[in-house]
């Protein structure tokens, strides 16, 4: 399985474009095999494309599994007595505890059996859908997360949307427009994207919601409200996505094709947007699995700096309390989103991309 | 033909090096800007009395929450403590947390993609997979796991954002590593049957790792606006300590009466990352220019 990240950018891309086509090609040329043999070879493909589909989804099981004894180790490096925490946390008090008091605590979350078997039930809950039981609300891991999942969901897609959009607009008007105006725009990128969140929202906040007034401090999830934290969320992720895209873009003006397409007449915005765009976007879109990260992380701090609702709000409120099973939860659960997501778009790959398929 | 034998022989000439006043008179302004804010910032992290005169602690309850003027050019807080000295003051902390973060996780990075590189194999496949499992996880998320379970500190700090930033790396040193490995000179250093020791340790190690000058400096930039992202979230290095994180984190209530409290904090953490990936991006150009292009 392969994870895009960043630096994936530094790869050349269409690596492979000669070789691994001829395979595929082959079967059609003239003077093809018999019919028979034809058949065998598309049997033999069918198999090899399942043997790797199989492969991907056993990397990605095993992804999770480590994934989750991780987040489960890290659980059991918790100094002192996890019990004298809970009840502390409920109390509110800072004080020692007798064993009498702390043995229904024990016996009631399992803190008293050996670790292995503690593991094996973490292990089991979770192939249940079991993402473990919040210390002090006490409620399943998942169904608050179910409660609150909506505005963030809503946050996020909103983002990545606008962070797109912005992103093409600004590539298609600024790449490759003369030495001045690519400066600008590069530049801009580089700002953009190195913008902290926690920076950007508050400027938002203090310039839009407190002097302009334009939108509502505590937007709450209002429609009004989403708009200055779905912007802090954008610009970043947009200057990000610009930069990939204007390396990739600038190398794409320069192809044959292009020549060809602006000798046929056609007109320069044309050639950007019918041409230049489906080449340039594909670096950025392997990127989407590092994107959604940060997308995530981002909106932990969003929803800080504009008192909004969501996973946010109420992981940063578990990990003040020091909620240990709704924090890992919630990681755990983000972190099977991501391998999945991971999973299926490499499946897609592999699908889609004969060369893939053909290896 | 004449004009190349008046010419002074290219090679030497090439190679002296160049004296400080013409080297700086190359270098683009915004590199000497970034390399004057960096020089302020490492003043204020070694001798913070130096450029702040004020006691970051001394509460003037005369002087809440004032406004940026001649007398306290970023303002006052709260409890009319003067913000300039405390972002001065909070310098050493932040910039001391976002270097331990680097080091660890370029410690964990370079064991990790070093010894995946050179091993090859099953033992690259099993650090492959361990990277694959930490990038599973995205860097705030896994800070907070590790604030919840041990407790808001700058060594938590340390922790979460070093192993949370340190895959990424160990990716980028792994690809390295393999790149320097099937390069022609240690090809040609393997057929001259040098020991392989000496091959890790002259040729690939060096080679490999020249890259990493500029992964660690961008490095250093993320970190400090990691971890003052999370404390931000109120789970950093509890108060009254100044570190910048933790002013942000005590500006918020005051925000729609106060925004110097917010604005000014974040504008230190903005330059110093933004100038040490300027002065990062310049070196990378350096060493490409020498090799590549």
């Amino acid at each position: 399985m392969s994870t895009p990240m960043p630096d994936a950018v530094l790869v050349p891309h269409g690596e492979g474009h000669d070789g691994g086509l001829s395979s595929e090609v082959g079967g059609g040329a003239p003077g093809a095999p018999p019919a028979s043999s034809r058949a065998e070879d598309a049997r033999r493909r069918r198999w090899v494309l399942a043997r790797r589909v199989a492969g991907r989804v056993l990397g990605a099981i095993f992804v999770l599994w480590a994934a989750a004894s991780f987040t489960f180790f890290v659980q059991t490096l918790l100094p002192g007595s996890r019990a004298t925490l809970l009840l502390n946390e409920s109390s509110g008090q800072q004080k020692n505890y007798t064993a009498a008091e702390l043995a229904p605590i024990n016996h009631e979350y399992g803190f008293s059996k050996p670790v292995l078997t503690q593991y094996v039930d973490y292990i089991g809950g979770l192939v249940h859908g079991n993402f473990g039981t919040s210390y002090e609300q006490h409620q399943p891991v998942l169904s608050i997360i179910s409660r609150e999942v909506g505005p963030t969901l809503v946050l996020t897609l909103t983002s990545l949307l606008l962070a797109w959009v912005m992103a093409l607009l600004f590539t298609i008007a600024t790449a490759k427009r003369g030495r001045v105006v690519s400066a600008i725009g590069s530049g801009l990128e580089i700002v953009t994207a190195g913008l902290p969140y926690y920076w950007l929202g508050v400027i938002l906040l203090v310039v839009f919601a407190i002097d302009l007034d334009v939108f509502p401090v505590q937007g709450g999830t209002s429609l009004s409200g989403l708009v200055l934290p779905a912007l802090t969320l954008g610009i970043p992720l947009a200057g990000f996505i610009g930069q990939v895209t204007r390396d990739e873009f600038e190398k794409v003006l320069e192809q044959p094709f292009v020549t060809s397409a602006r000798a046929r007449g056609m007109g320069d915005l044309e050639v950007r947007l019918r041409h230049v765009l489906r080449h340039a976007v594909l670096p950025a879109i392997t990127l989407s699995g590092w994107a959604l990260g940060a997308l995530i992380s981002g909106a932990v701090i969003v929803e800080t700096v504009f008192a909004r609702p969501g996973i946010g709000q109420v992981i940063v409120t578990a990990a003040e309390s020091r909620d240990v099973p709704l924090v890992s939860g919630v990681v755990m659960l983000v972190a099977t989103v991501y391998v999945v997501a991971n999973l299926l778009v490499d499946i897609a790959y592999t699908l889609i991309d004969p060369r893939l398929r053909a290896r | 033909m004449s004009s190349i034998s008046s010419a002074p022989p290219l090679g030497p000439a090439v190679a002296r090096p160049l004296s400080l006043p013409r080297w700086l008179a190359r270098l683009r302004p915004g590199v000497i800007l970034a390399g004057l804010v960096i020089a302020f910032f490492a003043v204020a992290v070694i001798v913070p009395s130096l450029l702040a005169a004020d006691n970051p602690l001394s509460i003037n309850l005369a002087a809440t929450l004032q406004a940026p003027s001649l007398h306290h050019i970023l303002g006052t807080d709260a409890s009319g403590r003067d913000l300039y000295s405390r972002v001065i003051y909070g310098a050493r902390q932040s910039v001391l947390i976002g270097l331990g973060a680097t080091a660890l996780s370029m410690a964990i990075a370079i064991a990790l993609g070093g010894l995946a590189g050179l091993a090859g194999g099953f033992v690259d496949a099993i650090i492959n997979r361990g990277i694959e499992v930490l990038f599973a996880f995205p860097v705030l998320l896994l800070a907070l796991l590790f604030v919840a379970v041990f407790g808001p500190s700058a060594t938590t700090e340390i922790i979460a954002v070093g192993l949370g930033t340190a895959p990424g790396y160990a990716r980028m040193i792994r690809g390295q590593v393999l790149a320097v490995r099937d390069s022609g000179y240690v090809e040609s250093a393997r057929a001259l049957g040098h020991p392989y020791h000496r091959i890790v340790r002259r040729h690939i190690f060096p080679n490999a790792m020249r890259p990493l000058v500029v992964i660690m400096t961008l490095g250093v930039a993320q970190s400090i606006v990691w971890a003052a992202g999370l404390a931000f979230l109120g789970l950093g290095v509890p108060p009254p300590a100044s570190e910048w994180g933790a002013l942000l984190d005590a500006g918020r209530d005051f925000v729609t009466q106060a925004w110097w409290l917010e604005v000014m904090p974040g504008l230190a953490i903005v330059l110093l990352a933004l100038s040490i990936t300027t002065i990062g991006r310049y070196i990378q150009q350096q060493l490409e220019g020498g090799i590549a292009r």
